[in-house]
């Protein structure tokens, strides 16, 4: 044998030329093969149609403009957008005195001033945000809205409706319901049998039966069970309701990732001497709740359009009041019902989409894994 | 002469019906290291998951720093913070970055400041040899490295005793000496160790005892040099022949 030879790797060559840039894109993701290159075609054919339909109603044929529903009667019929602007107040506030409105948009900018720092991770100050959030923002909400105090005017929950309803139902249910349903989830995997068996009761039992049904009992049944005189708020009651109804879903979603993590890391903790709770609060559950961020946000979206059910015992949500306004017959047209279900439509999604873009952020944002 | 660390007198144990560890007698004094070897299946990591009460037994007693464990759950997690324990998976935190990893318990169980604590992590950092890998992530990192890492955060909560637990098992070949190393120097340092591992060259090079184990039972204990060169009974002698080999 001769002796060692030195050994050099050898210099790595640029990716060939069709495999990279907006035409390796292209070839690989539209037009790789035959069929590829059929369904690029298709799929293209069917947009072009959707969306040259909905171009037409929505804006070439549509009216923007007018007082009454003479404005959108026209040969070619398009959405009739003044009837939306006409009512918008009404699908904001509900029957929420004029007056008083002003109350409705400070909550609302208390509530974004508190909400957009706190989604943005390099902002400052994130205690003191959580604690206004939290702690300042929900009482100052409750004593603008419903007045009665330092001087205002009570406005009755039951003038309350639209967007106001809609919000104040969704986001109560979103901010109980993911505490709660941590809480179910890690008592459904106690050690404990009866704090087990009261959760996977509790759980089973909101999650068995329709929404409709825990806010027809919650608005109707429940009061009968109350002594005389003693009557809590119907808004209330249906906030309650929503709830406990998401919680019992949450905690599925909870218990999912917590049977995700595996048996080292708790473990790890105990062996480290860390107790239950820590060991749950800072190794099991941010890893777990990390996991089903998609899961949660499921639950959100879905809790979000599940609010339109308040309409059931007599609230009038967005999508309540948007209905209830296709009854006024100087709006009356052939496009004010569609006209209006777009713009509802159109609202949900908005919402809707922000959470799950901002649950992908999220995602992203929080993994550590290998880059 | 100080009591012992670790005294564990008649202990049995069952996973139901399976007779796992059978009348264990094991006393561990301050500073001695003790590897224990056997076969898979003889029980020798459920012995040292039992000294930390991550597996109960229920027979016999167990003593560390002469507190009893059992079923009161009161002291557990005093004990446990002294009793430091390395993995076969490493299990660091994943969530957390390596210096995270390490300042989590001191903080939360030793109540020590958030500075001191990064302090004293980055010195026992610096110790395994990877101080310039604090801010990174366990998935970020080699098997070899996670594991020292996981050392580190043990060493942290300044232990009496360290159990290892197959440490190098789940290390690819080139990994299993960068670890070793680490080990041998805590021995050097006076660390009491208790460790379960085939890595016979590390027996021979720090234990003060070797203890083989087959079928939930202690077949022998003695000297390394003793145990490697003149076992004694016929079960050890296969099991040498068999590890020794290659």
């Amino acid at each position: 044998m001769s002796s060692a030879t030195h050994w050099t790797p050898k210099p790595p060559r640029p990716a060939p030329v069709h495999t990279v840039g907006v035409r390796g894109w292209i070839r690989t993701n539209l037009f790789a093969t035959p069929s590829d290159t059929l369904l690029t075609l298709v799929a293209m054919a069917v947009l072009y149609l959707t969306i040259d339909t909905l171009v037409h109603w929505a804006y070439i044929d549509a009216t923007f403009s007018g007082a009454n529903r003479d404005a959108c009667l026209k040969a070619v019929q398009g959405a009739c957008w003044p009837f939306v602007d006409a009512k918008l107040g009404q699908f904001i506030y509900g029957r929420y005195p004029e007056l008083e409105r002003w109350r409705v948009d400070l909550v609302f900018a208390s509530g974004v001033i508190g909400l957009i720092p706190l989604l943005i991770p390099a902002a400052p100050f994130k205690r003191a945000n959580v604690i206004y959030l939290l702690g300042f923002f929900p009482v100052f909400a409750f004593i603008m809205l419903t007045g009665g105090r330092f001087g205002l005017e009570p406005v009755e929950t039951t003038d309350w409706g639209g967007l106001l309803v809609t919000l104040v139902v969704a986001i109560t249910g979103i901010v109980a319901s993911l505490p709660l349903g941590i809480l179910l989830a890690l008592g459904r995997r106690s050690q404990m049998p009866i704090v087990r068996s009261l959760c996977i009761g509790f759980i089973e039992i909101f999650r068995g039966v329709p929404l409709i049904t825990v806010l027809f009992m919650a608005s109707v049944m429940l009061p009968l069970f109350l002594p005389d005189g003693v009557n809590f708020d119907k808004l209330m009651r249906c906030l309650i309701g929503v709830a406990l109804f998401s919680s019992a879903y949450m905690a599925e979603v909870v218990r999912g990732g917590l049977q995700a993590i595996p048996k080292g890391q708790y473990e790890a903790a105990a062996a480290l001497g860390l107790g239950y709770w820590k060991s749950m609060r800072l190794i099991i559950l941010p890893q777990a709740l990390k996991l089903v961020i998609p899961g949660i946000v499921n639950t959100f979206i879905g809790l979000f359009k599940d609010t339109t059910l308040v309409l059931i015992v007599g609230l009038f949500d967005l999508l309540g009041i948007v209905q209830f306004h296709f009854t006024d017959a100087s709006w009356a047209t052939p496009e004010t019902h569609i006209t209006g279900y777009a713009f509802a439509a159109f609202v949900f999604w908005v919402f809707c989409f922000a959470m799950s873009r901002y649950s992908i952020f999220m995602e992203n944002r929080l993994s550590t894994e290998r880059d | 002469m100080s009591d012992p660390i670790i005294e564990i007198k008649q202990m049995n144990k069952w996973f139901g019906n399976f007779h796992v560890l059978r009348d264990i007698n094991l006393t561990v004094e301050q500073g001695e290291k003790t590897v224990i070897c056997g076969p898979s299946g003889s029980g020798k990591s459920t012995l040292i998951r039992c000294i930390n009460r991550l597996e109960q037994h229920q027979e016999g007693s167990i003593r560390v720093e002469g507190v009893v464990l059992d079923d009161s759950s009161k002291g557990l997690e005093e004990i446990r913070s002294n009793v430091g324990m390395v993995f076969q998976q490493f299990n660091l935190f994943p969530h957390l970055t390596v210096l995270e990893n390490c300042v989590l318990a001191p903080i939360w169980v030793s109540k020590m400041a958030k500075a001191e604590a990064e302090e004293l992590a980055r010195k026992y950092l610096e110790r395994v040899r990877i101080p310039d890998q604090a801010d990174k992530y366990p998935g970020q990192l080699s098997g070899g490295q996670q594991q020292r890492v996981a050392i580190a955060r043990t060493l942290c909560m300044n232990p009496r005793v360290v159990l290892f637990d197959e440490p190098t098992s789940a290390l690819d070949p080139e990994m299993i000496k960068e670890v070793l190393d680490v080990m041998v120097e805590l021995a050097h340092d006076g660390m009491t160790m208790l460790c379960v591992t085939h890595e016979m060259g590390f027996a021979r090079k720090v234990a003060d005892r070797v203890i083989f184990m087959d079928e939930g039972e202690i077949v022998e204990e003695n000297n390394p040099q003793d145990f490697f060169s003149n076992p004694q009974n016929d079960r050890t002698k296969l099991f040498l022949s068999q590890v020794l080999q290659h």
